[in-house]
């Protein structure tokens, strides 16, 4: 693998270590501890229950479905399944955290140590350990730009649900924390636990970012660059936050652990408290909340409907299905393309199938800027136009104006080769009268060719399957040409 | 007929089902009394329309024979329960005009079985103290008191006095670390702490959640255990309610008890125990002798930490709690320059004295550097009280103990307010039964030489309430107590 180093001025090679914590809001009907709605872009306030602005008196009592999908989230992990954790109270006021205090898993959390494999550019993959991953309520949202005097509040989000997954410090570069992201993102997105949309806030990252230089053991002060929320600021954060650590040291300057701010604008961090433990949050087990006590049963039960995650897909497709595996790992990535993909391929040329999908048809949804689930052309579709380039019935040129058709129009193939007459002419007597009629009308390039121009032969059949409307298969053109013309 | 209101639960419901009264009749008879008696300050909120309404509406059903188990009973609740529509204060200024939009369990469950409601009871200031004078709206006064006004006990004090004063049939109390045991010993009346997780939480402002338990406070034991059976059950939106069939707990009362083994706690009787109540804790053993129950003695070494276990487990709950208060979203705001402020500014105003003390203590013994040696070791210590009683209950069926090691004092005795620890060690029979989360029920054992009411307590196994009912149902027909 590549590695990332940077360099001092004096010459000092200095490595990153990075380290990451990622808030995914779980998907789930209703909120963790209530029965609210969980659903996004509502009026403010209106999928609020009495227990999420803690009124008095009121009680959590935890959703289990939040808990099976954090159970599914570590089984797509690689984790361990903790058969006993425990919630605790996080003290700390803030207007949009009602109770006073936020609901997490602190000293025994759901789910434990667990791996992530990160496919690299240049072909290698990464391993990157799991510490934990718990389960917490979210909070509401301040909002302070309404009015110039006074701030509101959104408890529509307050309660929740959310999987805490935070890394070990395995990251060494940007690129792959990147890529860790992005695999993540593609994980909990099969698994149907999170919708990863880190524009939405339902995906959002904090980035512990230490450097240290080549060969040294132990660690450096970090500082965490808290709320990133697209993959590339988390990259162009982890290096700008390197960067801007290694000019300290250079000046013989140090630092100290505190809580950071990526801005985008300037790409840029910049300073926004000291670290946490200057906080004093009074963690203690939550006594509203008996401790969480899974059995072997309901792990099981979790696992039965784990569907097959992008790790084991991408094996399948190069084992298989005989797809590079580049191919293959960019087709994995989105669940929604691998669904396309493995439909339009059914029965057909997998590779081919490939290389259209990766070809014109996401040009194609590039250009039009909607996504795989709206495109005009089907899946089956995709495959049936694959389907009739390997059975010579049209060539690739003629696929790919059928294929500009079936965009507008959403039609069959079939159907348009048929209605417009495309289908290949592969009867050679009828394309054998076209190039006797080409040979005879072009004398002087019949000599030139004679002559040693080979590269003449080209001309001839563009005369040719100018001639058959572009009908007339290739192969046969090429053929008979070579034949009448050596 | 001023005298329906000396009825009992049981001997109304008799009535009430021959139809010899009607229940608007019998609510209005506690109307009545509800304004003879406005001295003892033992309602914050009452609402006689609404009750009338209740009867009403119980009247048809006793007219359809369709009448519910506590049909046209009314009772107080006490103000720690949220009432839908009613105002619901805990007796703090921080939220003493809040109007729950939802009910409790514990009283949804009591207006099921067609209870009336005559008003919300006084209590220390979220249920914070043990001589109800920590209540924003003022002490109780103890109906049993002469010339000095003396305290009506707490937390659950408005919830003792107004059964005492015949203000109410019966009354729902909560107990933490003895807030409805020992105010019922204070007042001559009856109140059982079920098992943890026997009633639902759901709705009862939280004091120290791992401890609060709601029960009824009434004149007898009967009338307690009619009241618990419509109280309790499993509640799916209290997760610390326990799944845990309810019997029916009347039918154990006049069960024999011979060979019943009743454990008298050795610790329990320390050196400068009141000569009084040790006497009339000799008495009551020898009363069930008597009935043919086995004494055995029994050790519970742990006790003595007990009451400091209890003064740290409690205020650490209670200081996250108490977080919600925070002028945000309920109850009132004092503003500030900002956030902060408009957090310090409400809180400082909001809350009485205790309450912050408490709110302190907690804040402290959960701290970074603090959590082990306080808090944690509580923990271990709540383990080993736990084990004591495990341990004790394999050789008796039941405990027998006082309630309280003293009687009613004066409201604002001196020597009671110059220390908080003063007031803490009246809890010393009691926490420790919070702390194992086991059911106990006090009930009156006779006047001190000051004409005073004093209590007993009987302490079961979890779940096992049945015993207790058999058993205190048995002292309290040989004590034969006299009420106001």
């Amino acid at each position: 693998m590549a590695e990332y180093i940077l360099e001092s001025a004096n010459g000092e090679k200095w490595e990153v270590i990075c380290g990451l914590e990622i808030h995914c809001q779980i998907i789930s009907k209703s909120k963790i501890f209530s029965s609210a709605s969980t659903k996004f872009g509502e009026d403010a306030n209106e999928c609020v229950s009495f227990v999420d602005v803690a009124m008095p008196g009121m009680l959590p009592v935890l959703n289990m479905e939040c808990v099976k999908q954090a159970v599914k989230t570590g089984l797509g992990l690689n984790a361990k399944i903790n058969k006993y954790s425990q919630f605790s109270r996080k003290n700390y006021f803030y207007p949009d955290l009602p109770q006073g205090y936020q609901i997490t898993q602190e000293k025994h959390p759901i789910i434990g140590e667990g791996k992530v494999f990160v496919d690299l550019s240049d072909g290698s993959v990464k391993e990157i350990g799991i510490e934990r991953i718990h389960i917490e309520q979210d909070t509401g949202k301040s909002i302070h730009d309404i009015d110039p005097s006074r701030s509101f509040i959104d408890y529509n989000r307050a309660g929740v649900g959310l999987m805490e997954i935070v890394t070990k410090p395995d990251f060494r570069s940007p690129e792959e924390a990147g890529g860790f992201l992005r695999k993540l993102r593609s994980i909990v997105r099969y698994l149907g636990t999170c919708d990863g949309n880190m524009d939405e806030g339902s995906l959002r990252c904090d980035a512990s970012v230490s450097i240290r230089k080549v060969g040294e053991t132990g660690f450096r002060p970090r500082c965490e660059i808290k709320n990133v929320n697209s993959v590339k600021f988390a990259m162009q954060a982890i290096e700008a936050e390197a960067k801007r650590q290694l000019e300290i040291y250079e000046n013989g300057g140090s630092f100290e652990q505190e809580s950071r701010q990526f801005d985008p604008t300037t790409g840029t961090t910049k300073y926004m408290r000291k670290k946490e433990y200057a906080h004093e949050y009074r963690q203690f087990p939550d006594p509203d909340l008996p401790p969480l006590v899974l059995t072997d049963e309901f792990i099981e039960e979790v696992r039965n409907e784990l569907v097959e995650l992008p790790d084991a897909k991408k094996k399948r497709y190069v084992e298989n299905m005989g797809l590079t595996a580049y191919d293959a790992s960019v087709i994995c990535e989105n669940k929604e393309v691998a669904e396309f993909f493995e439909e339009a391929s059914l029965g057909h040329d997998a590779k081919k199938v490939a290389n259209w999908l990766m070809g014109d048809f996401f040009a194609m949804l590039n250009k039009k800027g909607v996504d795989i689930k709206n495109s005009p052309v089907s899946a089956k579709n995709l495959g049936k136009l694959v389907e009739l380039i390997s059975k010579d019935v049209i060539s690739g040129k003629i696929a790919k104006d059928v294929f500009e058709i079936m965009v507008n129009t959403g039609d069959d193939p079939e159907k348009i080769v048929e209605e417009k007459g495309l289908k290949q002419v592969t009867d050679t007597s009828a394309i054998e009268a076209i190039v006797d009629e080409i040979i005879a009308n072009n004398p002087d390039n019949v000599a030139s060719y004679k002559a040693g121009k080979n590269n003449l032969l080209g001309w001839f059949v563009g005369q040719v399957m100018k001639q058959s409307q572009g009908k007339a298969n290739p192969g046969v053109v090429n053929k008979l040409l070579k034949e009448k013309l050596d | 007929m001023s005298n329906l209101t000396e009825l009992t639960i049981s001997e109304s419901l008799e009535k009430l089902r021959a139809k010899e009264i009607s229940p608007v009749e019998l609510t209005e008879a506690y109307i009545k009394k509800l304004e003879d008696n406005k001295k003892y300050n033992a309602y914050v909120t009452t609402v006689p329309e609404k009750a009338l309404e209740q009867a009403k509406e119980s009247e048809k059903r006793y007219m359809s024979g369709a009448n519910k188990p506590l049909d046209g009973i009314v009772l107080g609740i006490k103000d720690l329960f949220c009432t839908k529509d009613i105002r619901t204060t805990a007796c703090s200024k921080i939220i003493d005009n809040f109007v729950p939009q939802y009910e409790s369990t514990v009283t949804q469950n009591l207006l099921d079985d067609g209870a009336v409601f005559l008003g919300k009871l006084n209590l220390d200031e979220f249920a914070m103290g043990g001589s109800n004078e920590t209540s924003y709206f003022g002490p109780v006064v103890n109906p049993w008191s002469k010339d000095v006004k003396l305290v009506a006990g707490g937390s659950s004090g408005g919830s003792a006095a107004a059964v005492s004063a015949n203000m109410c049939a019966g009354a729902t109390g909560t107990d933490t670390g003895g807030s409805i045991r020992q105010p019922s010993a204070f007042c001559g009346v009856t109140g059982i702490k079920p098992t943890y997780g026997r009633c639902s939480r759901y709705g009862v402002i939280a004091f120290a959640s791992s401890l609060d338990q709601a029960g009824p406070i009434c004149k007898d034991v009967r009338d307690c255990a009619l009241m618990l059976n419509s109280m309790a059950g499993f509640d799916e939106k209290d997760a610390t309610s326990a799944r845990v069939d309810v019997p029916n707990f009347e039918s154990f009362l006049g069960q024999d008890i011979r060979g019943l083994k009743i454990g008298i706690p050795n610790e329990y009787r320390p050196d400068g125990l009141n000569e009084e109540i040790a006497n009339y804790w000799d008495k009551a053993i020898e009363m069930m002798k008597e009935k043919g129950a086995e004494i055995v003695n029994i050790s519970l070494p742990h006790t003595k930490y007990a009451l400091p276990c209890y003064y740290v487990i409690a205020p650490a709950e209670a200081s996250s709690n108490l977080a919600r208060y925070d002028g945000i979203r309920f109850g009132n705001r004092v503003n500030g320059k900002n956030m902060e402020e408009l957090h310090i500014n409400t809180r400082s105003s909001g809350f009485g004295k205790e309450v912050k003390r408490r709110i302190l203590v907690g804040t402290y013994v959960l701290s970074a550097g603090f959590y082990d040696a306080y808090y944690l070791k509580a923990q271990k210590v709540r383990r080993l009280i736990k084990n004591d009683f495990d341990e004790a209950f394999k050789k008796c069926d039941v405990i027998l103990t006082p309630t309280s090691p003293i009687e009613a004092f004066a409201i604002g005795d001196k020597k009671m307010n110059e220390s908080p620890i003063n007031m803490y060690l009246n809890d010393v029979f009691t926490v420790s039964v919070n702390l194992a989360g086991l059911p106990a029920l006090s009930l009156p054992i006779g006047l001190s030489k000051n004409g005073l009411p004093l209590g007993m307590q009987f302490i079961g196994k979890a779940f096992d309430e049945k015993t207790i009912f058999k058993a205190s149902y048995q002292l309290e027909k040989s004590v034969n107590f006299k009420r106001i």
